[in-house]
């Protein structure tokens, strides 16, 4: 039996948007494996986002199953999604989402905060700056930092609470390619030391090769064009 | 900045209603302590009855304002009288009046009041140089004053070497014999602005009343404070029975020192209320205003709010801390206002000194503590607006927001 990390069942995402109603999802099955590299891509108005935001726990679907580490997420009200959130997901965001107020050892530490924990916080943060590179960087605020620094600090606030999955949205956008490429491989190596799953949204093909598998949306659905490993059926 | 601009509001709301409690406070104590200095068992006699002035003065009791015997010399000796009045200490009977002084052409006008040498004692003078009216003085109604302090500087430029110098009171020539010590202001205007004759003189030649042995206040010490109400006793059954008058209808009114303490006790409390209550609409302005920065710093930290969310911050998580910033705001606010309103309270209080008048705010610690809490209050009431709405933003939206 395959250890499932992500078990969507028929997502369906209907919102309103003023009188008009929009089908973001209209009824997407797939698994993901634990430990596994999945790259989610589509163009733009594909329902890329709204799927990023279920299978982030920041949202909701209308209808469907999800169950995420063994929870059924898809009925839980507001607060047992912040904790679900807290627990098992990790985001990577591409412009960062860095608190300019706090150092990067205080933005690293937000999330433990928000599980409650008290004692040994801080070493943990540290271990996690540890992690992505940044030892010497821990009480820099993020205007100090460069645009991979600042990155890097996002990608140790992700994984700092050992989450079950990291979600990850244009993780490159906003770097020039160089840089963009040390923050793949980071995430990569991540995936390779700690087999933390890792689900990046992007639309740069270049980004999605790097995965073992791309999951491709159109118009809400999985597009029939491509199998389910994401190569293009002839 | 901006914050900081709004920490203002309630500074200004808080340091006004410290500032303003604590005028009013200082007020009070000073008027309170001027009362008490007059000393705690004077009594005045007065003619006149305040009823009988506007109660039941109608053509069908057929008693009316009209019918009011003055008091007279005879009043006061009655008074005087230790067998029938045992409380009474010592009567010191007066006229009063306004005079205008003159000097080598200075020229002052002073409160003119003919004494006796009992009034020395009575009203707790003191001499600065010279000696008060004795009973010789009164005897051969002598053509002798003794001056306030103030009179004396109008007069001559200064309080002390003038005694011995004549001046002229309406137009008539009176010897200095001394000068008093100031009092500083009273309850009823500067008592150091004021001239004292011989009560014969006054009688004789310069305050004319009606009635022959007509007298205006009759000064009454009590033998000890607790005498006092005893006294009061004593001294309307004596003035009814020589005036005839029946219980109910006193042709007289006697004042006591507690008297006056109530009356200015309940005008200073209801001018403190007035100030407390000006200045705590400015600390309610100062509340509105934290609304207001916190209602644009929760639109401004949307993006962060959705990221704290993201992270897994539960609503409870973010609605505590708007709360705890607002309150924070408003009780370093609090804090500063009260230095501040302290700052004031001084200031006036140095200023009141400086000119001359002896007045000290007091900053209570109830004013404190009341206005402390209440900014705390204020700070949670219109904190729990912006910080509920904080809280209910979806995750989502917040995220996406610019």
């Amino acid at each position: 039996m395959t250890d499932w990390v992500v078990q969507a069942k028929d997502l369906v995402k209907t919102y309103m948007m003023g009188e008009f109603e929009v089908n973001a999802l209209r009824g997407v099955s797939f698994n993901i494996k634990r430990g596994e590299v999945v790259s989610i891509m589509g163009p733009s108005g594909s329902g890329k986002s709204t799927m990023m935001n279920t299978l982030g726990c920041l949202d909701r679907p209308t209808s469907g199953e999800y169950i995420l580490d063994g929870e059924s997420v898809a009925d839980m009200n507001d607060d047992q999604l912040a904790s679900v959130r807290n627990r098992k997901i990790g985001f990577v965001f591409q412009s960062f989402n860095l608190l300019s107020r706090l150092t990067a050892l205080g933005n690293v530490e937000l999330p433990l905060r928000y599980a409650g924990m008290s004692e040994g916080r801080r070493a943990k943060a540290q271990a996690a700056l540890e992690a992505v590179g940044l030892k010497d960087r821990m009480t820099h605020r993020p205007y100090e930092l460069s645009g991979g620094q600042q990155q890097r600090v996002a990608i140790a606030r992700s994984l700092v609470n050992d989450p079950a999955i990291i979600m990850a949205d244009e993780p490159t956008g906003n770097l020039d390619s160089k840089v963009g490429k040390e923050i793949m491989s980071l995430l990569l190596n991540l995936n390779k030391e700690r087999g933390t799953t890792l689900i990046i949204v992007t639309h740069d093909p270049n980004i999605a090769e790097q995965t073992q598998r791309v999951i491709r949306l159109r118009d809400g659905e999985l597009d029939p064009d491509y199998d389910e490993n994401g190569k293009k059926k002839s | 900045m901006r914050s900081g601009l709004t920490v203002l509001g309630i500074v200004i709301g808080v340091a006004a209603v410290i500032a303003m409690l604590a005028v009013g406070n200082g007020a009070q104590a000073s008027i309170t302590g001027s009362i008490s200095s007059i000393g705690t068992n004077l009594l005045f006699v007065f003619s006149g009855s305040p009823e009988s002035q506007q109660g039941p003065g109608g053509p069908g009791t057929g008693r009316s304002g009209n019918n009011i015997k003055p008091l007279t010399l005879s009043d006061a000796n009655a008074i005087a009288d230790p067998f029938a009045a045992p409380s009474v200490e010592q009567v010191a009977p007066t006229l009063e009046g306004n005079a205008l002084l003159t000097f080598s052409g200075e020229n002052t006008t002073a409160t003119l009041t003919g004494a006796t040498p009992e009034y020395f004692s009575v009203r707790n003078l003191q001499m600065a140089e010279g000696e008060f009216i004795n009973s010789e003085h009164i005897l051969g109604r002598m053509s002798v004053v003794v001056l306030g302090p103030e009179a004396a500087i109008s007069l001559f430029g200064r309080a002390d070497g003038v005694v011995g110098e004549t001046i002229r009171i309406e137009g008539q020539p009176f010897r200095i014999i001394g000068v008093l010590t100031a009092r500083g202001g009273g309850a009823f205007g500067s008592e150091d602005n004021s001239s004292y004759i011989p009560f014969t003189t006054a009688q004789s030649r310069l305050i004319r009343r009606g009635a022959r042995d007509q007298v205006d206040v009759i000064y009454v010490q009590a033998v000890s404070a607790e005498a006092v109400p005893q006294a009061v006793e004593e001294i309307s059954s004596i003035i009814r029975q020589r005036h005839r008058t029946p219980v109910g209808f006193d042709d007289f009114t006697i004042f006591t020192q507690a008297d006056f303490l109530t009356i200015f006790e309940s005008i200073t409390g209801v001018l403190t209320i007035f100030l407390g209550g000006i200045a705590g609409i400015s600390l309610l302005v100062g509340g509105i205003g934290i609304m207001n920065i916190m209602l644009v710093s929760v639109t401004e930290r949307t993006r962060e709010i959705g990221l704290r969310k993201a992270l897994g911050a539960r609503k409870k998580d973010i609605l505590l801390q708007f709360l705890t910033e607002s309150s924070l705001l408003s009780l370093i606010g609090g804090i500063i206002g009260i230095m501040f309103g302290w700052l004031i309270a001084y200031i006036v209080g140095q200023v009141a000194v400086a000119s001359g008048t002896n007045f000290i705010p007091i900053v209570g610690t109830d004013a404190i503590i009341l206005s402390t809490s209440f900014s705390a209050i204020i700070g949670l009431f219109f904190g729990i607006y912006p910080a509920s709405r904080a809280a209910n933003l979806e995750p989502v939206e917040a995220l996406r927001y610019e």
